[in-house]
């Protein structure tokens, strides 16, 4: 196995998640490498060899200061055909997906997507992948080389290992294409008042409330248990409520006592984000939601009935 | 303005939604539906098209040929044709195949822009724009939450991981967009009933110049060695509103657990 590993970074620092896949990596593959792709980057050498990277090829070009995938798929395309790497892994991003994508078409590479595992049975490469909103866990294997692999957000911590890596230019030629679409603005949230990661109730709300007018149920049900509101990717992307509560995939990770999910569906890009909490209820009217296959309880009923109720159940109680 | 949408056929979700064990493949025997996330590609489609002034909404799809039958929904919200590639040789696509069938069909075609919806519900992927992308050798935006076309060029919002982009490219393009984007409209009866009529056109490899031997299994460089039932969180207690007792009973849970 010869294994390379794209070290998406964000400001000066590599992400957790691909850290972490790099730690996987070295585990299975001694000789693990690298590619942190960027403009000034080069710092990330060091990093990245704690966590078990032998060798980092850097990418430093100002054209690819923005986080913009298609010029990385040149990048790494090439690196792989020159460099004989039979496996490049990824860990889940907005960013490394679209880069994952690309290349498996530019190299007519398999890419097995949502690995929660990887393991080495018999010399071979084998991926274990959660399929159809998590109801079987499936074997995934490649065909030929080179391997492509997207590992789920959350699935591998980072493992330091103190050694040092050694650093090799990657070289930079960037298709027509590729340099087309431009970064035009970049806006990095930032946290105002108490964040939901600290919280140890949480009531979340998702698309089924309807409309933004119903978070105030929410809220009111969250005051009562002494907890915070927590949200979806929809409901944020429509403008409903804000980006610093969203839990997910793009936005927090979360581990309450107790997560109430009030008309989520439970997709997977939401589901890493709150798997870890310690108890989790939800209420969504379709039976079949796939929240359910992961709540400890499941509420099959209209949230707009059940949520007010029980926020003056709770008050009752409380007195 | 020429624009193809990609959509796809899905099993509907239920407890009848699996993987065929006998063949590894995707059991798509049941029910099945047009993909829900791709409704808000089509939505985006005729709201650009409309915003254009004239302009032509296309879907292309791969999958079997009864499939037509899940594409009328888009017809039905008013697209203006359909093209599908349907091959006993496609069946069993992965990503490396299905996107070379899927750009071959869309350069056949021509377009200024291609619509991908968020994923695909029997395949969560959120990835496959991507490969098209490359293979036009076309920009390409994902996760789209805002888009404005003008002059030649389409902006795009997305959410990443870190907050908002803002990204600008010039036409011709791929996009994906996410399910927060817009709201699909219904069919009205009328679009309903002339949907069937609407040009539906079943192609076979040869014709989007595909050879067989780069789709389906053939074209895959992906497997699938075995089904395992996924980790579980344990025992699950389901509670229903029939009775219009639901708050009560969670209440009784979280006093039980010391939430209260
Ligand atoms: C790359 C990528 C990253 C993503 N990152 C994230 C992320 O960080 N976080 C995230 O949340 N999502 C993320 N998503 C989006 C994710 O895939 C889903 O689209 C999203 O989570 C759906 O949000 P939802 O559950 O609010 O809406 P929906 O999926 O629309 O679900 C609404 C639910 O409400 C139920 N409902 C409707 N009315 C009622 C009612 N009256 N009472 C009770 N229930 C009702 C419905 O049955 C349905 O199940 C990401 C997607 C991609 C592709
Ligand atoms: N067989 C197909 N035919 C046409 N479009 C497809 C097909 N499969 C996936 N798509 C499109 O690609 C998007 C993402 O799919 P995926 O990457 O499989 O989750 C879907 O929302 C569709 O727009």
């Amino acid at each position: 196995m010869s294994t390379l590993v794209f070290l998406e970074h964000h400001g000066d620092a590599i992400q957790k998640n691909p850290l972490g896949v790099l730690s996987k990596a070295a585990s299975l593959d001694p000789d693990t490498s690298g590619v942190v792709i960027g403009s000034g980057v080069g710092g990330l050498v060091e990093q990245a060899g704690k966590y078990g990277a032998k060798k980092v090829f850097v990418a430093d070009d100002p054209r690819l200061e923005a986080p913009l995938p298609q010029p990385r798929v040149d990048v790494i395309a090439k690196l792989v055909q020159e460099g004989g790497f039979d496996t490049v892994l990824f860990a889940a991003s907005v960013l490394s997906a679209d880069v994952a994508g690309g290349l498996a078409a530019r190299l007519d590479a398999g890419l097995n997507w949502d690995l929660s595992d990887l393991a080495s049975e018999g010399g071979q490469l084998v991926g274990k992948r959660l399929a159809l909103g998590d109801t079987v866990l499936a074997d995934v294997g490649w065909s030929a080389t080179p391997r492509l692999g997207l590992v789920r957000s959350g699935s591998f911590e980072p493992a330091e290992t103190g050694g040092s890596a050694e650093k090799a230019d990657a070289s930079v030629e960037l298709s027509d294409f590729s340099t087309k679409a431009e970064m035009v603005e970049q806006a990095h949230e930032e946290q105002t008042g108490p964040s939901i990661e600290d919280a140890e109730i949480l009531v979340a709300g998702g698309r089924g409330l309807g409309s933004p007018d119903a978070f105030p149920l929410l809220e009111e049900l969250a005051k009562a248990l002494g907890g915070a509101v927590a949200s979806t990717r929809a409901v944020v992307d429509a403008g409903w409520y804000p980006y610093a509560t969203q839990v997910g995939q793009t936005g927090k990770t979360v581990s309450p006592k107790l997560y109430i999910g009030c008309g989520i569906s439970g997709a997977i890009q939401h589901k890493v984000g709150m798997q870890t909490s310690q108890v989790i209820v939800s209420i969504n009217k379709d039976e079949n939601a796939p929240i359910f296959e992961f709540s400890d309880v499941g509420v099959v009923g209209d949230l707009h009935a059940i949520v007010p109720k029980l926020t003056e159940l709770v008050k009752a109680r409380k007195g | 303005m020429k624009i193809g949408v990609c959509v796809k056929e899905v099993p509907d979700v239920g407890p009848s939604r699996r993987i065929d064990p006998a063949t590894m493949r995707m059991d798509r025997s049941g029910d099945r539906s047009l993909n829900a996330f791709d409704l808000q590609a089509v939505e985006a489609a005729l709201r650009l098209k409309a915003d254009a002034g004239d302009g032509e909404v296309v879907l292309v799809s791969m999958g079997q040929s009864r499939a037509l039958e899940s594409l009328r929904k888009g017809l039905a919200m008013g697209a203006d044709r359909a093209v599908l590639v349907s091959d006993e040789a496609a069946a069993g696509s992965d990503l490396v195949a299905t996107s070379r069938v899927l750009a071959a069909a869309l350069e056949r075609e021509g377009v200024d822009l291609v619509i991908f919806g968020q994923q695909a519900s029997d395949s969560d992927g959120a990835v496959l724009w991507a490969a098209v992308a490359e293979r036009l050798k076309m920009p390409v935006i994902s996760q789209i939450s805002e888009i404005e076309v003008s002059g030649g060029s389409v902006t795009a919002k997305r959410q990443t991981e870190f907050g908002y982009d803002k990204i600008k490219t010039p036409l011709p393009a791929v996009l994906a967009v996410s399910d927060a984007l817009n709201e699909p409209r219904y069919p009205s009866l009328k679009g309903i009933m002339g949907a069937k009529k609407k040009p539906q056109e079943v192609l076979s490899l040869a014709d989007v110049g595909v050879d067989a031997g780069d789709a389906g299994e053939a074209g895959s460089r992906t497997t699938v060695a075995a089904l395992n039932p996924p980790p579980s969180r344990g025992g699950r207690q389901m509670i229903s509103d029939e009775d219009g007792d639901a708050a009560e009973k969670v209440m009784a849970y979280l006093v039980e657990r010391k939430f209260v």
